[in-house]
Order: structure tokens, then C-alpha cells, then sequence
């Protein structure tokens, strides 16, 4: 079970291609999953980005943080994963909008893929927008192309599409008038702050995808609540899709830094080689 | 040489060797050693085998109490573990985890003037269990026929577990699936290795597989399968609901999603089923809190606060809105948490968590309480005392005072009939309104024990067995089943 397929590297993002038939029977745009790379590891939950029901297999996009992603980064073609759980969350609702925009970075890029495809089935004008440092940092494009009717760029050095981010991309497009009915965001909690408040002023709806610390992913433990309109409420569950005018975004950005202390010690101990022995 | 009632009458009630307190609140080594056989032998002499066995009305399994206590006093340990489990599956968890002094032994004639002299069931129920076990003695029961049906159990936790043991040795193929990489639900996530070490829920599930129950983990119904595929694409005749309570409550008050605030579903699991007790060999990490505030007064509590003090807290208080008498934790689980100075202050609420500027818990204010007027159920209610507040500091607050329904299941099962509060509502025998979902444990009843989750498991498996056979027709019997029946032998 959950054998890997396929894998790649683009830069510090890890493409896997697992083998979970039932998952991806089951899967909709939006969900995701938690995985353990063996029986040591932590749960830690992904986007999915692609699934096929006919090879039986999701495609995950994994950003190298910590330990946890490191070790998954590690394992080969063949081996296979301790385990796969999901699909988790509600699904994205998805509408016949209007025009939507899709704006995602680091994993998003990928994890927008879903949503891209599912609105542009529903009938939408689809734009996506992706955002990377540097031009060759960008994957899933061609994806990306086949169920957008236009794919936007933006990266920090200016070397493909607009120098800057996706709010930048965003509040060009709105200053210039275009029409947006939907907006949704995928990637770091700054970007989704930060494109919301682009929205913000326009009024157009916002749904952000965030990606707390979570345990179980069924809604036991409660260590992904987050603030909504003065709400708690669980990510896995309520989530991971919310409202992205009304998340506290201070209060997400302390919970998601509870852990960085504990991460890096064994991060660093791991990096040194001294792991090994320790365990 | 049989005694006389006098002289059973005179021994005095064994109790069980311990690590000391000082010493087993660093460690997380399971607290008593358990009994030698001698103080076995010697505790079942206590049992006067009563007549009209008050111990077995008090189990919600109805476990024959005072025929295996026999059994013990004639040093038939395999076979005292044997009469248990023709009832209970699980002897060697609830003679750790069980509230004996509410049920078993809180009948037993033994115990009416002092309840610490009841005869010691639960002990004596842990000690044959883990006797058989360490002696590799489990012999395994014969499994009749396979009869044809297939049932889907959700949730391997202890009801869970009881309807797979108990069908799958009535001759049904049994599935279970499990949200978690492991199986045991509340017995792996939630009750700390030092009151239940998992090598014993591993061995009863091993036990179960080798039966020929099947165990798909990662499994989330609701979301992967829903109920109705389990019928309609799997080939499911009927379908066992046991996915414990859900959703952790948290209070109202200013400071609860400050970082280091924890519901105790969270912070014991990531201590028990991830290991970060063992942190970094087990890559989840847990945050150890020096001065550590416990919310709640049940088991749950009592087994944060342990958790917390083994972890390398300097100091733990559990904070409980009602009176000593009132807590529903199991009587020696407090009696344990004082012993590892664990302080209590009772009858006090948190009204505000303080936390500093980075976002992290320093403090709380509570008020004081006393009590009131009795309520409906003849507790004493606790009022709040005007104007009386206090403070303390704390850098970690583990909240404990129980759950939700988890709606996983329920919101996507939509004709599925739930109570007010989101719990399935089931008969006496744990049949939903839907034909052939069946409900038991938490789900049901909000939480509850581990034995009367097993009790809930032992009826519904009762309950689909009457209603399948009852409906031996070819509409429900699954065609090629006669078949199957031969591949099985």
C-alpha cells in the first residue's frame, strides 16, 4: 500500500505519486490528506494536487520544511509511504461564479490545480496565478494551462511574468476593472493574508485554504482551530476552506509557530548526522 | 482445603505493588506490578460466592465474577481467564481501566462497610489476563462456519473491538475500519502507557486478526466510504457505528487558542499514540510546560496531569469546578495523581487565560465556587461565588472537560436520526433508525467508560445477529455465499 510511483524534485518542492486507489476514488478538489513517511514519523497533512482513478494514484507536492518533510523527501521510488489518510475536509464549493481567480504559491501551485479544474467543469472563466522566487521554481503548468483559460506569472526576480506576487498580479487586474467573482488562495499564510486584503476593499468573496497544525485530521484533538469571525473553528473539519476576510491571521501565524523551537532541535541534530545514533 | 466464610472473612484486601510515586511520575512504566499468584490465590479466597452475586449485576458485561474468582482459588488461572472472556473480550484493559468501585465491586458484600475491602475483581481480572497472555496461553477459540454476511465495523476502539470479537466468532466476516495507523482507538490514543501499556490492546488485536477479523487502518468513514457505499459497493450487510465522542469542547473565555493551551485529546495524543514522549526517535513534538493548569476532573484529567508531570512539568494543578466527591474520575486514578503531588484546586473555574505578547499562555484567573442547591440528578450544583477570584501562573493549560459528537459520519449519512447534541440515537440494542446500522459506545452516549462502550458493543452484536439470521432470505443473503462457505474451511 501507498507505494511510491513516481517522484521528482522541483528545487525545494517534491513531486510523489502514491498509489492509494480508494483515495483517489473518493477525492474532491479542495481535500487533502495526512501522511506518514514511516512508523517514527509525524502526521502531516497535504494538498492533494492531481489524482487519477485509472492508475489508482494521487500526486502530492511536498515543500521541504522540517524533519518530518525532509524524511519524506528522502524516500525512493518503490518504497512505500506508513500511511496515507484521507481524504480529509470538506470539499471546495465550487459554483458556477463567473470568473474565477486562483492564485497560488509554493505547494499551492500544484494544489490549485483541483479547484482550477473543477471550476473551469462548472462552466467559469478560470484565471490562475502562480507565484515562485525565481522562473524555474514553477511546476504543474501544463496542468495548469489545460483548465485555465489564462495562467499568470509572478516571480520576486522578474525573470517570468510580473516581478512581485500574486496580490500584485491581483490588484493590478482589479485597478484595471477586470471582473472577479471568485477568489481562491493556496499557499504560505502570508500569501493568503496578504491577497485577501488585496480583495478586501473590492468585496470579492475570498476562500482561503490554510494549513494549520494539525494531529488527527478528523477533529479529535482541535489543534488546528483557528479564528473565523470570531469563531473557533477546526481546520480539518470546518475547514480547510474558510472565509479569508474573516480568519485572525495573527492568531494563525503564533499557533503555526508553536512547534519551531522543538522542530529545529531535531532538525539540526538530524542535519549533523547525530540521529543516527541517538535512535 | 476449602475455608470456612469466617476465615475468608478474615483476610484483608491485597492491595497491588506500586512504583513508588517519587520514582514512576518520571517514568512512563505501567504503575502496579500486579499481583504474584500467591496474592492472587490469597484475594480470590476473600470472594464468599454469594448466592445472588451482586458483582456480576454491577458489569455492564456481566462478566461471571465469582466463577472465575474460583477458578483462581484453585490456581486455574487459564482457565479464570477463559470464563472471563465469554463475556469480555478485553480482560486485561478493564481490569486496569474499569471504575470498579461503581460497578463490581462496588456490589460486593465485602465492601459495604468499607468499600477498599471489596474483594479486589479488577485486580484479579488483570492478573489471569496478563497471566494467560505472558504464558502464551491465549488459546484461540473455534470459529464455527462462515455464515455468509459481512459486517462493517467503524472504529477499533472497544466497542468496536467487542461487536468484531463477537461476530466473527458467530461466523460472520468482519471488517473493521480505523481512522488511525493503529488499532485500539481511546485504548491508544488517550489512556497513557503507565495505566495501560499498548503491548496488551496489541496482543488483543493480534488476537483478533488471528481470528480472521480484518483491519483496514487510515480508514476514515464518512470521507473515504460513506455508509451507503458500504452496503451498496462493498457488499456490506451491516454496518457497526463505534467512532467514540469527537470533537473536543473548549470554554468560552478570553485566551483558549492562546499557544500552549491544549485540549487533553491532543496532548495525550500526541504523548501516546505519536510517542513524543520519546520525541525526537518519534518525530512529533509536544510542547513540555513547566507549570501546567489541568482543566476537568474525569480520567481524562487525571491522566493529562500524570502525562504532564512524567514529561518533566515542575508543577501540575488541576482545576475542577466541583467538590472531591464529585469528580468522575476512577477513584484510584486520583488517589494516584495525589500521590505523584499532583495539586488539586477544587470547586474553582478558569474565567480568563493570560497569555504574553507572543501569543503564549502565562496565567489564568478563576473563580471560586461552592455548592449549591442539589439538581436533577442529586448533584450539588456548583454556584460561583460573587467578587471571589484568584491567579495563578501556568505556561501550559491542558483542557479536559469533555467533547462533542464528532459529524464525520453523521452529516454524511443524512437520514441518519441524531439527538439534540448530535449523538445517534439507537434502541436499547443499538439499532439506528436506518435498517442494519447499528451504534454504540461515545457516538451514543457522549463519553463514557471503556467497559460500557464494550457493554453497548456486546448488545448490537447481539442485535445484528438476530436481525441478519432472522432475515435468512435471498434478498439479504449474499449470492455465492454458500461458496465461500467452503474456500473458508
Amino acid at each position: 500500500m501507498y507505494e511510491i510511483i513516481e517522484k521528482s524534485e522541483i528545487f525545494n518542492v517534491h513531486k510523489m505519486v502514491i498509489k492509494a486507489p480508494e483515495i483517489a476514488d473518493s477525492i474532491q478538489a479542495g481535500q487533502f490528506v495526512i501522511v506518514m513517511g514511516n512508523e517514527y514519523s509525524e502526521r502531516i497533512p497535504l494538498t492533494v494536487s492531481d489524482w487519477n482513478t485509472y492508475t489508482g494514484t494521487i500526486t502530492l507536492y511536498i515543500l521541504e520544511v522540517g524533519i518530518s518533510t525532509l524524511e519524506l523527501a528522502r524516500m525512493k521510488i518503490g518504497d512505500s509511504l506508513y500511511a496515507v489518510t484521507g481524504p480529509l475536509g470538506i470539499p471546495s464549493e465550487i459554483n458556477n461564479y463567473g470568473s474565477v481567480v486562483l492564485g497560488g504559491g509554493c505547494y499551492g501551485i500544484g494544489g490549485i490545480y483541483p479547484i482550477a479544474k473543477a471550476c473551469k467543469e462548472t462552466g467559469n472563466k478560470v484565471i490562475s496565478i502562480i507565484e515562485a522566487r525565481y522562473s524555474f521554481m514553477f511546476y504543474h503548468e501544463k496542468e495548469l494551462h489545460a483548465v485555465s483559460d489564462q495562467v499568470l506569472y509572478a516571480t520576486s526576480d522578474g525573470s517570468k511574468g510580473e516581478k512581485g506576487k500574486v496580490e500584485d498580479v491581483i490588484r493590478e487586474m482589479l485597478e484595471k476593472g477586470v471582473k472577479i467573482d471568485h477568489a481562491f488562495f493556496m499557499g504560505c499564510t502570508q500569501m493568503l493574508e496578504r491577497c485577501s486584503e488585496v480583495t478586501r476593499p473590492y468585496a470579492i468573496p475570498t476562500t482561503v485554504a490554510l494549513n494549520s497544525i494539525m494531529l488527527d485530521g478528523t477533529g479529535m484533538c482541535g489543534a488546528c482551530r483557528v479564528s473565523v469571525g470570531g469563531e473557533t473553528k477546526f481546520t480539518c473539519v470546518d475547514g480547510p476552506e474558510f472565509d479569508g476576510h474573516k480568519v485572525d491571521w495573527k492568531e494563525l501565524y503564533t499557533r503555526k509557530s508553536a512547534y519551531i523551537e522543538r522542530e529545529t532541535v531535531v532538525y539540526q541534530s538530524y542535519s549533523h548526522g547525530c540521529m543516527a545514533e541517538r535512535t | 482445603m476449602e475455608l470456612t466464610a469466617k476465615e475468608r472473612m478474615a483476610i484483608k484486601r491485597h492491595g497491588m505493588a506500586e512504583q513508588p510515586p517519587d520514582l514512576r511520575n518520571r517514568n512512563f512504566k505501567e504503575v502496579p506490578y500486579g499481583y504474584t499468584p500467591e496474592e492472587a490465590v490469597a484475594e480470590a479466597q476473600r470472594c464468599l460466592s454469594c448466592k445472588t452475586k451482586p458483582c456480576v449485576s454491577g458489569c455492564p458485561v456481566e462478566v461471571p465474577i465469582p466463577e472465575f474468582i474460583a477458578l483462581i482459588a484453585e490456581k486455574k488461572f487459564a482457565e479464570a481467564a477463559r470464563v472471563i472472556k465469554t463475556k469480555n473480550v478485553l480482560p486485561a484493559v478493564c481490569g486496569r481501566v474499569c471504575p470498579q468501585e461503581n460497578q463490581c465491586e462496588g456490589k460486593c458484600v465485602r465492601g459495604k462497610k468499607d468499600i477498599t475491602q471489596a474483594v479486589a475483581i479488577g485486580n484479579l481480572e488483570r492478573f489471569v489476563a496478563d497471566y494467560e497472555r505472558e504464558n502464551n496461553l491465549m488459546g484461540l477459540p473455534e470459529i464455527p462456519k462462515k455464515n455468509g454476511f459481512k459486517v462493517a465495523v467503524i472504529g477499533s476502539g472497544p466497542s468496536g473491538l467487542t461487536v468484531a470479537g463477537d461476530l466473527i466468532k458467530l461466523g460472520y466476516e468482519v471488517t473493521i475500519y480505523e481512522a488511525f495507523h493503529r488499532g485500539g482507538g481511546v485504548l491508544v490514543y488517550g489512556i497513557p502507557e503507565f495505566r495501560l501499556p499498548k503491548k496488551i490492546v496489541e496482543t488483543e488485536i493480534k488476537a483478533l486478526e488471528d481470528l480472521g477479523v480484518k483491519i483496514y487502518y487510515n480508514s476514515v468513514i464518512g470521507r473515504l466510504h460513506k455508509i451507503n457505499d458500504l452496503f451498496n459497493i462493498m457488499g456490506f450487510n451491516a454496518v457497526y457505528i463505534g467512532v467514540g465522542a469527537g470533537l473536543p469542547i473548549f470554554l468560552d473565555i478570553p485566551g483558549m487558542n492562546l499557544n500552549g493551551v491544549f485540549s487533553a485529546n491532543e496532548y495525550l495524543t500526541r504523548s501516546n499514540l505519536m510517542k513524543s514522549y520519546l520525541f525526537p526517535k518519534y518525530r512529533t513534538p509536544m510542547i513540555i510546560g513547566k507549570e501546567v493548569a489541568v482543566l476537568g476532573g474525569g480520567n481524562v484529567a487525571m491522566d493529562s496531569a500524570r502525562t504532564a508531570m512524567r514529561l518533566g512539568a515542575e508543577k501540575v494543578t488541576i482545576v475542577y469546578r466541583r467538590a472531591r466527591e464529585q469528580m468522575p474520575a476512577r477513584a484510584a486514578e486520583t488517589h494516584h495523581a495525589e500521590e505523584e503531588k499532583i495539586e488539586f484546586k477544587l470547586l474553582s473555574n478558569p474565567v480568563e487565560i493570560y497569555g504574553n505578547e507572543e501569543g503564549w499562555a502565562t496565567g489564568m484567573k478563576c473563580q471560586r465556587y461552592e455548592l449549591g442547591e442539589p439538581d436533577e440528578s442529586g448533584r450539588q450544583r456548583p454556584v460561583p461565588i460573587e467578587n471571589s477570584f484568584f491567579e495563578f501562573d501556568c505556561d501550559q493549560v491542558l483542557v479536559s472537560i469533555g467533547g462533542q459528537a464528532n459529524p464525520l459520519i453523521t452529516s454524511t449519512t443524512p437520514d441518519m436520526k441524531i439527538n439534540k447534541w448530535g449523538y445517534i440515537e439507537v434502541d436499547d440494542w443499538g439499532r439506528t433508525n436506518r435498517e442494519f446500522v447499528y451504534a454504540g459506545g461515545d457516538i451514543v452516549t457522549g463519553a463514557a467508560t471503556v467497559i460500557s462502550a464494550m457493554g453497548a458493543g456486546r448488545r448490537a452484536a447481539k442485535a445484528i445477529h438476530e436481525d441478519l439470521i432472522k432475515e435468512t432470505d435471498e434478498t439479504l443473503r449474499p449470492p455465492g455465499a454458500e461458496t465461500e462457505e467452503g474456500e473458508e474451511e
